[in-house]
């Protein structure tokens, strides 16, 4: 295998304008308004694809299509009682899903989401700023996003121990088992590329598979790429790894007790993390974006295809048991990652 | 389809295909290559295949299942017991009824109030007739003892309303006058249901 090494990069990034603190701001709020919008654009996605796959027709009532279903559902998770059960630990119960919902967003901090762009001067007050694809382009990018998401793992944790509820405190336990076997593996599946790249910023990762589809990282680590989706998919709790809220055997999970808004920032949680695992594996994997021409639309449409197939995947397979779970990730993956991370370094070194 | 092959019952003659289930391995060798052979065959993919199979023979082939329920209704068997009917004569749209009470004798629930009177021409008329839906049970005997096929089931099975009498009533069970030529003659209980012959299903003894 030829190893590439990347000088470059330097050069990819040294013509951007500064980066202002108003850009920044302005990033945050866009990311904040359009993933929420997403991440409930998801749910009727979710619900449209599952219905088509099992031959239904999904929500058609509420607007064209049932495109307004989204609205419907945000009036009624907003208008719902706010129900903390009685023997709940109050503070923690109610402060747990705000951890999901922010860890979510907080990840998607470092991310590139939409392209650079700079606001227009006939703009009162903003006009001029320039607003970055990353909000916040740290050097340990990766590093960051995966600390934060696996952060995001306190929320269904601390939601089930504190709900006074024996499903909660099962999905509570589940979080725990399944928190203990993924991270692992997502860690030392992405340590291969990063080996390649030499970096942890998404920048670099994105300069370095730039000059089309034969430099993507997916063929020198077609190995990583599984291991890090198979991660991904138990990071996000999609089936086949959503042990924590499995309704067949533990009602709702941590979320049993939960209602209204409580809930609903679980759910954007959720899907606010499925974008983050789709970016992440689209750059570091799939070539990420470029800025020029249609770019920002190729990542959309790789960020859109694993999205569908995270929604494909629920409508296809059954679940797996924790049991599974931890030996799936501890006795295969977590091997083979090893092994994928020590003949990438030989490799490297010959 | 044809039906031949659902009629053929001689046991012996169908394709027996006995499946291939192979041994439990014994070695550690036999056990390890089992588990490559199960890692390698492709069948998280072809699940895969099936449900965008289906994606696709639901949205570009016509072969969604859904039906719109309230907008949509889905053909119900002609011995369908639902809400009764009372029907008109077609020739002069008089209520086909002359007040026999035989349907009132035999109601198992007690459930038919009836009452007759003679009108001017000393013909019996029905003066009060009514249904109490909350005890019938819909067992069907009223309109198997109608002499005059004058109260039948109807097809309305959606029983939810406002309140009991609106469709207890001998008006409201009664055919609309307006509607007289869209009244269904009621097939009787041996009826079988117009799409019989694609409900035939091949029974454990044709096995
Ligand atoms: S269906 Fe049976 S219970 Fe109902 S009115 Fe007729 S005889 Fe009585
Ligand atoms: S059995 Fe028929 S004809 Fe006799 S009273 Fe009842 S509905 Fe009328």
């Amino acid at each position: 295998m030829e190893v590439v090494t990347y000088t470059n990069v330097e050069t990819f990034v040294q013509h951007l304008p500064e980066v202002t603190a108003a850009g920044v701001w302005i990033k945050a709020i866009i990311i904040l308004a359009v993933i929420s919008a997403v991440a409930g654009f998801g749910t009727y996605l979710e619900r449209k694809v599952l219905a088509f796959m099992q031959r239904r027709l999904g929500p058609m009532h509420v607007g064209p299509y049932g495109l307004l279903q989204i609205i419907a559902d945000g009036i009624k998770l907003f208008t719902k009682e706010d129900i903390v059960p009685q023997n709940a630990n109050r503070l923690i119960f109610m402060l747990a899903p705000a951890i999901t919902a922010a860890t979510a967003f907080i990840a998607l901090a470092a991310v590139p989401v939409f392209p650079n762009f700079t606001i227009p001067q006939w703009v009162p007050v903003l006009g001029g700023t320039f607003v970055p694809s990353i909000a916040a382009d740290l050097n340990i990018g990766i590093l960051f996003v995966l600390g934060m998401m696996a952060a995001g793992l306190y929320g269904p944790l601390l939601a089930g121990m504190a709900q006074a509820n024996k499903w909660g405190i099962i999905g509570a336990a589940r979080t725990a088992v399944q928190f203990l076997s993924y991270e692992v593996v997502t860690g030392l599946s992405i340590l291969a590329p990063i080996m390649l790249v030499g970096s942890l910023s998404f920048v670099d990762f994105n300069a370095a598979q730039a000059g089309g589809i034969s430099h993507w990282l997916i063929w020198q680590q077609p190995v990583a790429f599984i291991l890090f989706l198979i991660a991904g998919f138990a990071e996000t709790n999609r089936t086949p790894f959503d042990l924590l809220e499995h309704e067949a055997e533990v009602v709702s999970g941590y979320a049993t007790e939960y209602s209204g808004m409580r809930w609903g920032m679980f759910f954007i949680g959720e899907y606010a993390n499925m974008i983050t695992i789709s970016i992440i594996a689209a750059v570091v994997f799939l070539g990420g974006y470029s800025e020029e021409g249609i770019g920002w639309l190729t990542i959309i449409l790789k960020v859109g295809f694993f999205f569908f197939l995270m929604l494909w995947i629920r409508a296809a397979w059954p679940h797996v048991r924790p049991d599974q779970l931890m030996w799936l990730c501890w006795k295969v993956l977590m091997p083979i990652a090893v092994i994928n991370v020590v003949i990438t370094g030989i490799v490297m070194m010959v | 389809m044809g039906l031949e092959q659902f009629k053929n019952r001689n046991v012996g003659q169908q394709k027996y295909v006995k499946l291939e289930l192979g041994q439990t391995p014994e070695t550690p060798m036999g056990k390890f290559s089992q588990v490559l052979r199960r890692t390698f065959k492709p069948e998280l993919i072809i699940g895969l295949w099936v449900t965008m199979r289906e994606m696709i023979n639901a949205l570009f082939k016509g072969q969604m299942h859904t039906v719109k329920y309230p907008f949509e209704k889905l053909p119900i068997s002609p011995r369908y017991r639902a809400i009764h009917e009372m029907l008109r004569l077609l020739e002069s749209g008089h209520y086909r009824c002359i007040g026999c009470g035989l349907c009132e004798k035999i109601c198992i629930s007690n459930c038919i109030t009836m009452d007759t009177r003679y009108d001017e021409n000393q013909r019996k008329e029905v003066s009060e007739y009514t249904i109490n839906f909350g005890r019938c049970i819909f067992c069907g005997y009223c309109a198997e003892v109608c002499p005059e096929l004058a109260i039948v089931h109807g097809p309305r099975y959606e029983n939810a309303s406002e309140q009991r009498a609106s469709f207890s009533l001998f008006e409201d069970m009664l055919t609309p006058i307006d509607k007289l030529n869209l009244q269904q003659e009621y097939d009787g209980f041996g009826a079988v249901s117009p799409n019989a012959d694609e409900n035939i299903k091949k029974t454990p003894l044709a096995y």
